[in-house]
């Protein structure tokens, strides 16, 4: 964020790849939390793809005789259960680094789904006739009209609860934000000259939607994805906790917390560590959001 | 003034209609057909399934029977709960006070630490108490509630024995529940404790449910801190020397509530979409624990009805931030 640094004329004129990929990447490093949260998503990831690997047990393997039994550092713990057992006897670690996978599947699906869904919509809706652009808008109005985890809850009690119809659910409920977004953008990239020109030149509508206009609208974007991402996994984990979400045994993090809800006031370690797991991972991902945020909008980096 | 108010008024109902629409469709699109999960077990025969039906609408074109159906929304008939047997509008006004309160005091938590964490993290900007107030506000930001929630329980209800778990008044209370905020009719039945274990219950949902707008709140009085203390007035003060607290309290304060305003007024849904989690944790017997039931009890009626009147609700607090907005800001009744 220094003065020096954003002086020069940004290079816009030259866009080129690596040079706009090492400017951002100047910019993020100089947050030193987003630089903390992306090791953290990148642990989060490696577990995700790893997992069953690193494990030490086997996730929905129950040990009978080792039922709820303490972290290693408490009373009664074993380094053969390092975070302790659940009420069947499944190694909570295990399970926790199984669930891993789950909410990364979740947070890529989701946004992957709502964020090309309302990309598309929104460009759509930026170029369209006004009497189109008036109805996708009423409609995405009408959707956000409803608190979105309400409307979740619903649209999964309609489909039948499973982590499938929840990131479905969730990626609905989310996409009305990337159109939005999307449509402001495109609306005021619309006016700029550039645009003009290339409609001069002879470029067709496609082209202009999607090739001249869209790359200029993705630095918001991409930033929305990321925030999103976390959404994703709350929401989810939330839908997984009123038992519309992931089903038992599933080691998702949502689910085990409400597996384990009555266990609470007799062993602690099964309801705080799959929380924590969530807290840590959407706490980093938000940290790197935010990071982003900076790095991408050009007005934070003058600040 | 005028024209901005009805102009906002006109969106409105194209966007009521649609909601409508949507809670409408959401009865026919659930799995099952509602008349044979109303009968449950014991069977339906041809000629009473028929009478139901008919009975219901359910016999008549989609079109006819939306029709009759928005015209009873709009003279207050949303049905009747199948397990209640009681009209829903009449169910969720006298849960909706429960809901209320309880929004109410997340949000005054949430506003009277909110706002003036935002403010003196703004005027400390990168010093160590904007960031440690930063830090916890992301974290706050990013809490699973209903983890927090279990949290709050077992250290607070657990360990140090302060609050109840559960409900929002101790059993061995009782009066008439004359207008359902309980912290007012345990005040005024007289009966000596009453009022002490209703705040005692409040504690933790309130702090629960306020946690995120508390969050959103703090980070958004600071960003718009910020921008306000940068302007041209504010130096102009400094220059007058007029004192510091001054300058912050009032005059950048007061232009930066207007974003916070917006802020405040869009947490309402966040507000009802965070109570359906912690009115299940909690027992709390308001809207967002009716609804969870509801659901898992397939009372279509109360479902739909519930989503309606929510989404009505949120729609016209929408409304209503926006006006305020436009008579704060001039600028924006021009566009």
């Amino acid at each position: 964020m220094t003065e020096t640094a954003a002086s020069p004329a940004p290079p816009a004129e030259a866009p080129e790849r690596p040079g706009r990929l090492r400017e951002f990447w100047f910019y993020f490093r100089e947050n030193r939390g987003a630089v903390a949260g992306l090791w953290v998503f990148a642990g989060f990831a490696f577990l995700a793809l790893f997992g069953p690997w690193i494990a030490p047990h086997d996730a929905t393997e129950q040990f009978r005789d080792f039922a709820l039994q303490p972290p290693v550092w408490q009373e009664g713990g074993s380094w053969t259960y390092v975070l302790g057992t659940d009420p069947l006897g499944r190694d909570m670690l295990s399970r926790l680094i199984e669930g891993a996978r789950y909410s990364f599947f979740v947070g890529i699906v989701v946004v992957s789904v709502a964020a090309s869904g309302g990309i598309f919509i929104g460009v759509l809706s930026g170029f369209a006739p006004k009497w189109v652009d008036t109805i996708i808008m009423r409609v995405m109005d009408i959707i956000l009209a409803f608190p979105s985890l309400l409307l979740a809850l619903v649209l999964v009690a309609i489909l039948g609860p499973s982590l499938t119809n929840a990131m479905i659910a969730i990626a609905i409920v989310l996409q009305p934000h990337y159109v939005r977004l999307t449509r402001a953008s495109v609306l005021s990239e619309r006016q700029k000259d550039y645009v003009t020109s290339a409609r001069v030149v002879g470029a067709g509508r496609l082209r202009l939607m999607f090739i001249t206009v869209l790359p200029n609208c993705l630095a918001p974007i991409i930033v929305q994805a990321a925030l999103s991402f976390s959404t994703a996994i709350l929401d989810a984990a939330a839908l997984g906790f009123l038992g519309m979400g992931a089903q038992p045994p599933t080691p998702e993090w949502g689910t085990m917390l409400a597996e384990a809800r009555e266990f609470i006031l007799r062993a602690w370690w099964v309801v705080t560590f799959p929380g924590l797991a969530i807290l840590v991972t959407v706490l980093a991902i938000n940290l790197m959001g935010d990071g982003l945020r900076d790095a991408l909008d050009p007005k934070m980096k003058r600040s | 003034m005028l024209n901005y108010i009805l102009g906002r008024l006109l969106t409105f109902v194209p966007t009521f209609i649609g909601v409508t629409l949507i809670s409408f469709g959401f009865i026919r699109m659930l799995p099952g057909d509602p008349i044979i999960v109303m009968a449950g077990e014991r069977g339906l025969t041809e000629e009473r399934y028929a009478e139901l039906s008919a009975q219901f609408g359910f016999d008549r074109p989609l079109p006819v029977q939306f029709w009759e159906y928005l015209t009873g929304v709009l003279q207050g008939d949303l049905g009747t709960s199948f397990v209640t047997k009681r009209p829903v509008w009449d169910e969720f006004f006298s849960l909706f006070p429960a809901t209320l309160e309880l929004s109410v005091c997340a949000m005054i938590f949430a506003v009277a630490l909110g706002l003036p964490a935002g403010v003196i993290a703004a005027v400390n900007r990168g010093k160590f108490f904007d960031r440690a107030l930063m830090s916890t506000a992301l974290v706050g930001y990013s809490m699973p509630i209903f983890w927090w929630a279990l949290l709050l329980i077992i250290v607070v209800s657990g360990t140090l024995q302060w609050t109840p778990v559960s409900g929002r008044i101790d059993l061995l209370y009782y009066f008439p529940n004359p207008t359902g905020f309980m912290l007012y009719d345990s005040l005024v039945s007289g009966q000596s404790g009453a009022f002490g274990s209703a705040v005692r219950h409040l504690v933790l949902p309130t702090i629960v449910l306020g946690t995120i707008p508390l969050a959103v709140i703090a980070r958004q009085t600071r960003s718009a801190m910020l921008e306000v203390l940068s302007e041209d007035y504010i130096r102009t003060a400094r220059a007058k020397g007029l004192n510091p607290s001054r300058i912050n309290g009032i005059h950048a304060l007061r232009n930066a509530l207007i974003p916070v305003i917006t802020v405040i007024g869009l947490s309402v849904g966040t507000l009802l979409a965070g109570a359906i989690l912690t009115e299940t944790i909690f027992s709390w017997p308001g809207i967002g624990k009716w609804m969870v039931d509801s659901i898992f009890r397939r009372d279509y009626p109360v479902v739909q009805g519930g989503l309606l009147l929510i989404a009505v609700m949120v729609m016209i607090v929408n409304l209503i931030v926006d006006m305020l907005y436009g008579v704060i800001n001039p600028k924006i009744r021009k566009r």
